[in-house]
């Protein structure tokens, strides 16, 4: 009788977590894909990431910023893994703005290794006023900023559609299936070979979207690779030293009468 | 104690012991004597002590590259994220180290609650565990605030607003916690500052925890009290510190694969957004350790009202030696008091699930009959439970149950399943 009062309890304890699709409404399923970054031994895809960052460039960096990258991250292991000379030559398509100089001037110079991202606008305002009210979120860390993660980002990139019968949309208002309230005021940004890859993959929407969420995902989690590396040695570690240490307490407990 | 006559072997430690007997108090650490029928649920313990020292080093790490600043503080968790050496393995270990520590906490508290660890000779221990309970609450919101996200400004607004329902006095209050009149810049070096302050404290209390428990000595599975030194027991060293070792490292593989492999699952995806005061989340939920408490609050529909039930619900358990009146501590002899724990345990779930949810329609009544009967539990249901109850007989010692206390089979039988 025990074991079945027991056995219930259990149950209910666990059908109490698996409930949100019980209790909480259905939510629209997210797109996913075979994310090269999952799973214990994830790692990017440098190809993708490395057109992921094409996508960027040519495509969202005209509004969105990437203000917590430099250049410099481009060359760094675990990321896109540009040459140095490559990313100096990237670096140097971008003017910032440095100074002052010995006149007290302001001055623009090609970017160097060591400058964050050039920002596509000088402040909040002007991206609010280009963007029809709305601010383009800094792309840095969106990834992560989002529930949801990659698979959403990567839904709402691909999500646009045309809005039901019942719904009257503002001018530079669009319907996307995925987003919250189904309203953005980003325009659908990936047509059909959008960019041109230099590998020769082709520029689908849904593969500029995977490499660009990709670069993304890097972007917001830069040292994954190595989290994912030191983690599985530091589990192997730990689960060699449990078990001698389990062995050397059953020694050492085997000379009282008890049970541990 | 039994240990005032030791003697240090080499004349140094003589020389020292006899002007700092800390050699003494080492060798009280390593001869205390322990029951022997302890139970894993006993090894949380050195787990906390282990995740306040953890939290106390990553934390000191942190410091030295956090900017305590409404502008900077996102951007220099941004840097610690990827510049800082190691950086993001430290915030996670910190981070994630929190969770741990209160997943250990709320084991360790039901550990004591199962077995009736909080009843004499042991009230002061239970007392000071619960303040720092209390403290460890206020150190994880504090810090939560730091990284300066959605999550973290908006979880301030909510939590420090509380207070604006105390009568006459409640605006002046906040205003004083804020620095200010609303959640900015002063209230975030202050909240910088006292999540500096407070684990020290802590770790002061966690001390004093130690000393009060070393003079009664641990309650043990079976509830009973034991000769010391004597068969029933063993020394700390080396038969608990090797089983709390093996404990230690199950917990750390646990803890492990939150940092390597999902570091951000704890949390909430808000807070990677910036602070921003003109932009309310959508929900706004506190880390998943304070949400039974953030249910209780929601389920009372008066404000004032809400506030004191949520700190009642906290008060009521430093009380808790008085509130059970039953003079048997572990729920293995007392049958009903087993079946109300357990239903205890289920109703703290369900709160905290109710916490997550928006506070609407069937969530509000499940999270509300499920306050009502947190209280009763303690309220009602155990001081009359206590006397009314028909406990199991109960054994003399761990090794000779039989002899003297002539035990029922069913004791018996209980004690070989939880030992």
């Amino acid at each position: 009788m025990k074991k079945v009062i027991k056995f219930f309890y259990l149950i209910l304890i666990c059908s109490f977590f698996f409930s949100h699709s019980v209790f909480g409404e259905e939510k629209t399923k997210l797109l996913t894909t075979d994310w090269s970054f999952k799973g214990f031994f994830g790692k990017f895809d440098r190809g993708s990431l490395q057109r992921g960052y094409q996508v960027y460039t040519e495509v969202c960096a005209s509004c969105h910023s990437m203000k917590y990258l430099s250049y410099r991250n481009l060359s760094e292991t675990g990321g896109p893994e540009f040459s140095e000379e490559q990313a100096k030559a990237i670096a140097s398509n971008f003017e910032v703005t440095d100074g002052p100089n010995s006149d007290g001037e302001m001055f623009t110079r090609p970017a160097k290794l060591s400058d964050k991202f050039a920002d596509p606008y000088s402040n909040i305002e002007e991206a609010k006023l280009s963007n029809g009210g709305a601010y383009p979120p800094d792309m840095s860390v969106l990834v992560k900023a989002r529930s949801g993660g990659a698979d959403y980002i990567y839904s709402v990139l691909l999500g646009y559609e045309d809005p039901p019968d019942n719904m009257i949309l503002d001018d530079g208002v669009y319907y996307n299936k995925y987003m919250y309230g189904n309203k953005i005021k980003m325009p659908k940004q990936l047509y059909e070979d959008l960019v041109t890859y230099s590998d020769g993959t082709p520029a689908t929407p849904e593969q500029m979207a995977k490499d660009v969420v990709t670069f993304m995902a890097w972007s917001a989690e830069p040292h994954l690779e190595a989290r994912h590396k030191i983690g599985f040695r530091a589990i192997v570690y730990l689960l060699i030293i449990t078990v001698l240490v389990y062995f050397s307490m059953k020694k050492i407990w085997s000379r009282v009468e008890s049970e541990i | 104690m039994s240990d005032h006559n030791y003697v240090p072997s080499s004349k140094l430690g003589k020389w020292f012991n006899d002007r700092l007997p800390l050699l003494t108090l080492a060798d009280h650490l390593k001869q205390y004597p322990t029951p022997k029928n302890l139970n894993y649920w006993w090894t949380f313990g050195g787990i906390l002590t282990f995740c306040l020292i953890t939290q106390i080093i990553t934390g000191i790490v942190l410091g030295m590259h956090y900017v305590a600043h409404a502008d900077l503080a996102f951007d220099s968790v941004e840097h610690i994220m990827r510049d800082v050496n190691y950086g993001w393995l430290i915030r996670y270990v910190h981070a994630n180290g929190a969770s741990m520590f209160f997943l250990a906490v709320y084991i360790h508290i039901f550990r004591s609650l199962y077995y009736g660890s909080y009843k004499a000779p042991r009230e002061v221990i239970w007392i000071i565990g619960m303040i720092i309970y209390l403290l460890m609450m206020m150190t994880a919101f504090m810090g939560y605030v730091l990284p300066w996200g959605q999550m973290s400004f908006w979880g301030a607004t909510v939590i420090t607003n509380l207070f604006s329902a105390v009568p006459f006095f409640g605006e002046g209050i906040t205003n004083w916690l804020w620095g200010g009149y609303s959640v900015d810049n002063p209230t975030l070096t202050r909240f910088f500052s006292l999540h500096y302050l407070l684990p020290f404290l802590i770790l002061g209390l966690v001390i004093l925890h130690i000393w009060a428990l070393h003079v009664p000595g641990n309650n043990n599975p079976i509830g009973i009290d034991l000769k010391k030194p004597s068969k029933d027991t063993v020394p700390f060293h080396p038969y608990i510190v090797i089983k709390d070792l093996f404990a230690l490292l199950l917990f750390l593989i646990v803890f492990a694969f939150f940092v390597f492999y999902s570091p951000n699952i704890l949390g909430h995806s808000d807070n990677y957004i910036e602070a921003n005061p003109l932009v309310t989340p959508a929900h706004i939920v506190p880390e998943w350790y304070l949400l039974p408490f953030y249910a209780i609050l929601r389920s009372v529909p008066d404000k004032l009202l809400g506030v004191i039930a949520m700190f009642a619900s906290i008060f009521i358990l430093v009380i808790l030696p008085w509130l059970d009146t039953s003079k048997v501590r572990s729920a293995i002899f007392r049958p009903i008091y087993k079946q109300l724990y357990w239903i205890l345990v289920l109703d703290v779930l369900i709160l905290g699930y109710m916490g997550a949810m928006p506070a609407e329609g069937i969530y509000l009544l499940i999270a509300r009959v499920a306050t009502v009967y947190y209280f009763v539990h303690f309220l009602v249901i155990l001081p009359l439970l206590g006397k009314r109850e028909k406990t199991l007989s109960i054994p003399v010692s761990i090794t000779e149950p039989v002899l003297g206390g002539s035990p029922s089979p069913e004791a018996v039988r209980e004690r070989k399943e939880f030992s």
